[in-house]
């Protein structure tokens, strides 16, 4: 009869290292460890070497020294005396603009074709499925590269929009026509758009490093207020609700007090628009917003609101369909079904993917350099590095913001997601 | 008595109402059920309509004979009347050579050729594994696709002959023992490398080689020594082999045997070439990479552990523009002074590991999903852990995750139009841009990017066909 006998206590050897498995796991980490040092080590007195070879250095100094071009679009000050690091920031903040745009958009735009795309309407939901594979299958540079030569080419001049006092006496119009009431003209050297404008703004203040804009910080901060007050009057609601049954209403509550105290601020402040106009032979007031921002802005979010529409489809074809008739069974009408039952379990599924296609777009930015994009891989990755021949620097120093941008957005986005999770025990 | 009437036979049954039939029912019910319905309905047809009425002049105008635009254009205005407009394919009948093949020499087309229509036979083993009657389908399919693309490339008679004589052996194969078709798949890297770079013949046969050392180095060893430093002594003796007896050896063949093809320089290859090089070695090599990334994640050892999260942390957090450019400025810097190795081998490698950083979470989380029952019955079946893996737990978790392989694949062919930065010629931004900037062609936009993305399309779409009928022929459970 077998018996199960006492690990032998004959004491270790070191062939132990290699054939018993309880050891096996520490030779094997320690060769992968060796190895690796090793590989580092190699790269690194490589890197050494061939810097020494080519009389380089390695430090981030010449990111002070004046960088010496211009930057078409600049959210912060900055002109081509200023130095390197600040051609960064700028870069770094067309990189979020496009990003945080395009994140919008294209959620908005996901999740209306990926509903369309579940209904009943068969010829939608077809028309749906075209734009998904259309989109999805074809590289987003393509996209890009058209949008940007559709909206610099096809466009007119400003010229275009003249209108003459022989036009007016013979009765024609002009070649091309201002969109939305007048108030937004695309012509050839880019869009231009109303720009906001206060009467009796309050000003800004210089902090060194950038200018604080006041007015911007009011608005900010009224609009906080009102959704932390909204946020208290739907807490009191459901109190109300759990200690009585009866639901006050609240919309109309809700609605004067988002909306009022900015509105009341916005008179206060002296809001208008300033549309822009034709003079001489270009557009003149308001915003010009240029090519590459709304190509890539436009390009983006088509391209990935088929990824997201896909994703919001999976996400509310997972809830089972007795869900849905448990609410119908319970009374619950087909909007209230979606915003109580469905929704917020498919919000679950939906949010990790959804994820990592916000950290898509913001890492497919840096393909604004096929439109001449000055984002963070055109000053830091392009021109400051053609100047300075830093190459080595300036990648490692663009790989790190690219990677804390990443893993900043997904941290978030993680918090947000673990609220929603089911809180299983 | 009482009289009751009874019918013995059936009605025939009677046709439902006109509105609960036919093509009126199907209306009703798809298109016109609720007000919001028609709505939607109506913005679909007005959508289509649009679409149409402002894009079919445009095609039903094309022009596939002139030498430039402005030909085009009067052509169309001859033909269509004033302010007509018309697509104009001449500029595809122009350019498609260099948006297919770059500027690779007219005279060797055939070399790529060949390497495409083998490229089906090589993966056809790998995809119909064993199923005869698919395999043949494919050989066929290659056999007369290279008849055709050969004959119109005016390739060598020899080539020619080849050509039809390999085909056939395999096809001849195919019937007799479709399992030895996987030796072709093996063999075909090498076979590729040789026909799309040239060069003598003898370095891709003493590359394989290397291979052969570690083998019969691990066969030889492993009795002695055991199977995992047997295999260690291989993979030592092959790099050996590689790094010093590779070249010397190259040389001696050469001279003996002096044979090779026309060498064809890296900045030759261009367009879809390009692309499908690039995309294909990619693909192949991201695969296992990404399994052992996947596995090394799931690893009980700490340091494996966090070397892998480390690594496909920061490739998943870094565009995949910026590891390209490090393909083309940085390498050179880490890399011994004077290594000066190919621009393509570097973006290939590079784009590898970005695709393999991807499946490796990829296949992560088909891994996760597995049932720990399927673990738990690995052990207790007294399997080792490659045992396990390869024989349990792979073939399940990659079965889960088809579908998003898949898609990582699709992202990474069509992620290799990004290489344009790197100064490569991929069909979208370096073909197009030359041929946009070609005088006879300026001002030329929608012909080119729907060429090229049409050709996208075809391929990616193909690809996530082919997936959905994978997941459908390996679906075994019941629901």
């Amino acid at each position: 009869m077998a018996m199960a006998t006492d690990v032998p206590k004959n004491g270790f050897r070191l062939s132990m290292l290699v054939y018993d498995t309880r050891y096996r796991s520490y030779t094997i980490q320690l060769v992968v460890l060796v190895l690796f040092a090793m590989a580092v080590a190699w790269l690194l007195n490589n890197t050494v070497q061939n810097l020494e070879a080519r009389g380089k250095e390695f430090n981030f100094g010449f990111l002070w020294q004046r960088a010496g071009y211009d930057i078409g679009q600049q959210l912060i000050p900055y002109n081509n005396d200023d130095n390197h690091f600040r051609a960064l920031l700028v870069g770094l903040a067309n990189t979020l603009v496009v990003a945080f745009w395009g994140c919008i958009f294209a959620t908005v735009l996901g999740v209306i074709i990926g509903v369309l795309r579940l209904s009943k309407n068969w010829l939608v939901g077809r028309l749906m499925t075209v734009y998904v594979e259309i989109f999805r299958n074809v590289p987003l540079l393509l996209w890009i590269l058209l949008t940007y030569v559709i909206l610099s080419e096809i466009t007119p001049a400003p010229n275009a929009f003249r209108l003459t006092d022989e036009m007016i006496a013979a009765g024609t119009a002009p070649a091309a026509e201002m969109m939305f009431f007048d108030s937004v003209a695309v012509t050839n050297r880019g869009t231009n758009i109303p720009a906001p404008l206060f009467e009796r703004g309050l000003g800004s203040v210089d902090l060194g490093f950038m200018t604080l804009n006041l007015t911007f910080l009011a608005i900010v901060a009224v609009i906080a207020g009102s959704v932390y007050v909204n946020r208290r009057i739907l807490a009191s609601a459901r109190a109300t609700q759990e200690a009585t049954g009866d639901r006050p209403v609240t919309w109309w509550k809700s609605i004067l007090v988002l909306f009022a105290p900015v509105l009341l601020l916005f008179v206060m402040l002296g809001f208008h628009l300033e549309v822009p106009t034709l003079k001489g032979f270009n557009f003149s007031g308001g915003i010009l917003v240029a090519h590459p921002f709304t190509a890539m802005v436009i390009a983006l979010s088509l391209y990935t609101a088929a990824f997201i529409a896909e994703i919001v489809r999976a996400g509310i074809q997972a809830i089972s369909r007795g869900q849905s008739e448990a609410a119908f069974a319970l009374g619950l009408r087909p909007g209230r079904t979606m915003n109580l039952i469905i929704l917020p379990q498919a919000l679950r599924v939906i949010i990790p993917p959804l994820i990592s296609q916000y950290l898509n777009l913001t890492k497919n930015t840096s393909l604004g350099i096929a439109v001449s994009y000055l984002d963070l891989r055109g000053t830091l990755g392009g021109i400051t590095l053609n100047q300075t021949g830093r190459e080595l620097e300036c990648m490692l120093l663009m790989m790190l913001i690219y990677l804390s941008i990443s893993l900043s957005i997904s941290a978030l986005m993680n918090m947000y997601n673990n609220s929603v999770q089911l809180k299983a025990r | 008595m009482d009289h009751h009437f009874a019918r013995t036979e059936m009605l025939p049954p009677q046709a439902p109402p006109i509105t609960e039939r036919g093509a009126v029912k199907w209306l009703r019910e798809n298109l016109f059920s609720t007000p919001f319905n028609i709505a939607l309905t109506l913005f679909g047809v007005a959508t289509i309509y649009y679409l149409i009425s402002s894009s079919l002049p445009w095609w039903l105008n094309s022009v596939w004979n002139a030498s430039s635009l402005s030909e085009c254009r009067a052509i169309v205005e001859a033909s269509a009347g004033e302010g007509a407009t018309g697509a104009c394919w001449a500029m595809i009948r122009e350019w498609w050579g260099a948006f297919i093949f770059g500027f690779y020499p007219p005279d060797q087309w055939w070399r790529p050729i060949l390497a495409f229509g083998f490229l089906f036979a090589a993966l056809a083993p790998v995809l119909f594994a064993g199923q005869a009657g698919n395999l043949t389908k494919v050989l066929g399919a290659v056999g007369l696709f290279l008849l055709l693309t050969l004959y119109l490339s005016a390739a060598p008679a020899t080539v020619f002959i080849l050509a039809i004589l390999l085909v056939g052996g395999m096809l001849a194969l195919a019937q007799l023992r479709p399992g030895q078709l996987l030796l072709f798949t093996a063999l075909y890297p090498a076979l590729c490398f040789w026909l799309l770079w040239g060069g003598s013949i003898w370095s891709p046969i003493v590359a394989m080689a290397g291979f052969g050392v570690l083998y019969a180095v691990f066969r030889f060893a492993s009795p002695f020594i055991g199977l995992s430093p047997a295999a260690g002594a291989g993979v030592l003796a092959a790099v050996l082999w590689w790094l010093y007896l590779d070249v010397p050896v190259v040389g001696a063949l050469q001279s003996i045997l002096p044979f090779g093809l026309q060498a064809i320089n890296s900045d030759q290859f261009g367009g879809f070439l390009l692309a499908i090089v690039i995309g294909v070695t990619g693909i192949s090599f991201s695969l296992p990479i990404g399994i052992l990334l996947a596995l090394g994640r799931q690893s009980d050892m700490l340091i494996v552990k966090t070397l892998s999260v480390g690594f496909i942390e920061f490739i998943r957090g870094v565009p995949l523009i910026t590891l390209l450019f490090t393909a083309s400025l940085l390498l050179q810097y880490f890399l011994p002074p004077g290594t000066n190795f190919d621009i393509i081998l570097r973006v290939i490698i590079l784009v590898t590991f970005f695709a393999a950083a991807y499946l490796a979470e990829v296949i992560r989380g088909g891994l996760a999903a597995l049932p720990r029952g399927q673990y738990e019955a690995a052990d207790a079946l007294g399997l080792d852990y490659w045992r396990a893996q390869r024989l349990i737990i792979l073939p399940q978790a990659l079965k889960i995750s088809i579908p998003a392989i898949v898609s990582t694949f699709i992202g990474l062919f069509k992620d290799t139009t990004l290489v344009a930065f790197v100064g490569l010629m991929d069909p979208l931004k370096g073909v197009t841009q030359i041929v946009r900037a070609d005088i006879n062609w300026k001002g030329i936009y929608w012909e080119p990017y729907i060429f090229v993305g049409a050709i996208f399309f075809l391929i990616c779409f193909g690809m996530s066909r082919y997936s959905m009928y994978l997941e459908k022929k390996l679906k075994t459970d019941h629901r």
